[in-house]
């Protein structure tokens, strides 16, 4: 049984999307673009074995394969599974079974799936044909699944093929996403949840007495648990910074401006911000500066000088 | 061909596992971490300043953090500067680049850790991310749904039925339940199909945890140690990565990195096999030609814990332990990683009488 999540630690959705861009090999893009196309290619071995879906190199002997040869769009179920209930992405909206299929002509098995009423409509053995897609764009998509079918195995050949189509496709786009519910942990949500209190929020080693901000839980030194939570700030000093020349996408900021490493006064290590409430080029080591806070923000919008001279260069050249 | 003899003797000589839990939201992945590397630091009195070489296993993708693995060094302590390396695999691979580097010469002592969150994800769908990207990946196929169908062809091929599967499913966690660590422990109805032939008690739970121990060479191990548990030999093999160009009733690859490991030498007397589903225990047994008299997973296996990216060098751990207590002699541990038994890593464990 779960554990319930303790109150005070903070989980937020976290999506990480990524468009995959993948380049295909001469064997490949016949394979994908034959699909566009409605015919099926394989390779055919040194050994004499032919290979659907196809690849470049012998899984056996690496040697490199380039025979192409089309073989049927039926074939035969090897093994299967039911699948009740399909995720997201999956082929079919409704219940399906997965289905290694060795096409007539082929020597190995293709992964997909079969539209099937049931499991009791499934067995291996079954005979099966492609259901293309209505678009096709040359991917493993354009067969939208395999379906029940009665013809028998005719034993006919593979056929020799060019692999050669016009317009073929070299490219594909594999798009991915994935769903997380993240926990930042307990040292990080105190961190986070000080933020919004606009308190600063650190916690000490109990071994080197560092003061780490943001805490991580573990003082990377000693290797050690840092459980006790110190408030550091709200003032620190400029232990060192640079001038940024070149505006970032989608930030709203004038450049130049300074993003600048703060030792927090209390604080064992230095975090970095921007600094503004001074011009770009009287920005210097040891300046004293105060953390402003926007309307509703989760953290500091800036640091601007607090108008205190500035610190001695003894008191922060630890941090730097 | 024989088995190559290494040319110095490793042991295991400490190993600790977390109390692997569904789900651990108030623990980063240091935190999660770090109980069991002092517990085996403490286990052997060793410090970090005194370890050789640092080497871990883990995968950004399951909590969804980019360079999760350099945060979890802070729980190593990594400053002064460490010799360290990382594998993007379970552990026990992160094991065997350790078990290298000693043999080399290049290391005494060496820290070997592996850790997975899979509670914040769909640790379904997130494998599916490991499969071909051309032609498998965009069809979402996940875990559960290709393990099925090996298990299909295992019991196409007469190797099982759905009795036996439960069988050793309820076996698995009957051991468990003596495993104060597992997640699952005791028995548990079969439950409905989640993807037929597997039902919920063939799979393995979903949960968070990790793993470490510590090993060392010659009599650096035995100060450290009283009983070490000696890698005699330790192999690891990949089969091609299309399922339909392997033969999913058999994994040619554990037989022979078994071989390799000399696993085959003299019979064991345990083994602790990486199955994360309850089909995958008959394809190992047959690959392993293990007997009725081997104890099989007396730790409950991964069905009782499976904190991926741990729950491979969990079962060179567990296997490691027995050794160290005195309840094996010689103990094959094995580890799996990819889609239905894709990559295989087997070491032989002995302890001196
Ligand atoms: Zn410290």
């Amino acid at each position: 049984m779960a554990a319930a999540p303790s109150s005070d630690v903070l989980r937020a959705p976290l999506v990480v999307e990524f468009p995959f861009t993948r380049s295909l090999g001469p064997v490949q893009s016949a394979f994908l673009t034959g699909l566009r196309e409605r015919v099926v290619l394989g390779v055919r071995t040194g050994g004499g074995k032919v290979l659907v879906p196809p690849v470049e190199y012998d899984p056996v002997t690496a040697e490199e394969i380039t025979d192409l040869v089309e073989v049927a769009p039926t074939g035969t179920v090897t093994t299967w599974a039911w699948n009740p209930a399909p995720r997201r992405d999956q082929p079919l909206r409704r219940p399906f079974a997965w289905v290694l299929v060795r096409l007539d002509g082929a020597g190995t098995s293709l992964l997909h799936v079969l539209d099937a009423p049931g499991p009791d409509a499934v067995r291996s053995g079954m005979r099966v044909r492609i259901r293309w897609a209505e678009e096709r764009a040359g991917a493993i998509t354009d067969i939208a699944c395999f379906e029940p079918y009665e013809g028998a195995d005719t034993g006919r050949q593979p056929a020799p093929h060019s692999g050669e189509f016009g317009d073929p496709v070299t490219g594909i786009v594999a798009p991915a996403r994935l769903d997380y519910t993240y926990s930042p942990g307990r040292a990080q949500s105190a961190y986070i949840s000080g933020l919004s209190a606009r308190r600063t929020i650190g916690e000490r080693c109990p071994s080197c007495q560092k003061v780490y901000v943001p805490p991580r839980g573990a003082c990377p030194t000693c290797g050690i648990a840092t459980r006790e939570r110190v408030e550091v700030g709200p003032a620190g000093t400029v232990t060192t910074f640079c001038i940024v020349n070149i505006k970032a996408k989608n930030l709203d900021i004038e450049v130049p401006y300074v993003y600048a490493h703060i030792a927090l006064d209390g604080a064992g290590l230095a975090l970095h911000g921007r600094i503004g409430g001074i011009p770009y080029d009287q920005v210097r080591m040891g300046l004293r500066v105060e953390p402003v806070w926007s309307e509703g923000g989760r953290y500091p919008d800036h640091y601007r000088p607090t108008g205190e001279p500035d610190a001695d260069y003894d008191t922060y050249k630890e941090l730097i | 061909m024989a088995p190559t003899s290494p040319a110095r003797d490793v042991a295991i000589v400490a190993f600790a596992q977390s109390d692997h839990r569904r789900r651990t939201d108030e623990l980063s992945e240091v935190e999660l971490l770090m109980p069991v590397l002092h517990q085996v630091l403490d286990a052997t009195g060793l410090k970090t300043s005194d370890i050789g070489f640092t080497c871990s296993g883990s995968s950004d993708y399951l909590a969804g953090r980019a360079f999760s693995f350099t945060m979890a060094l802070d729980g190593v302590g990594a400053w002064p500067p460490i010799s360290e390396s990382h594998v993007e695999m379970d552990g026990a691979w992160a094991l065997y680049e350790a078990w290298v580097k000693i043999l080399t010469g290049e290391a005494e002592t060496a820290l070997v850790y592996g850790y997975g969150k899979s509670s914040p994800g769909e640790v379904r769908d997130v494998l599916t991310r490991q499969l071909d990207p051309y032609y498998v990946a965009p069809l979402w196929p996940d875990s559960v749904a290709l393990a099925a169908l090996q298990a299909q062809s295992l019991i196409d091929a007469g190797d099982t039925d759905e009795p036996a599967l439960a069988a050793i499913a309820a076996r698995s966690r009957d051991a468990a339940s003596v495993n104060p660590h597992a997640q699952v422990r005791g028995s548990r109805p079969q439950g409905d199909y989640l993807v037929r032939p597997l039902r919920t008690g063939d799979c393995p739970p979903v949960g968070d945890g990790a793993a470490a121990v510590i090993l060392a060479a010659g009599d650096r191990a035995r100060e450290l140690c009283a009983r070490p548990a000696w890698i005699r030999g330790m192999d690891h093999r990949i089969e091609a990565h299309a399922l339909g160009v392997r033969d999913l009733t058999d994994s040619p690859s554990t037989r022979l990195a078994a071989e390799r490991a000399g696993a085959f030498e003299r019979p064991v007397d345990t083994a602790e096999l990486h199955a994360p589903f309850s089909s995958q225990e008959v394809v190992l047994r047959k690959a392993l030609r293990l007997g009725d008299d081997v104890s099989v997973n007396p730790s409950g296996g991964a069905l009782g814990a499976n904190p991926v990216m741990a729950a491979g060098l969990i079962r060179l751990g567990e296997a490691a332990a027995r050794v160290h207590r005195g309840d094996s002699d010689r103990a094959l541990a094995h580890a799996t990683s990819g889609p239905c038994l894709q990559q295989n890593l087997v070491a032989v464990l002995e302890g001196e009488s």
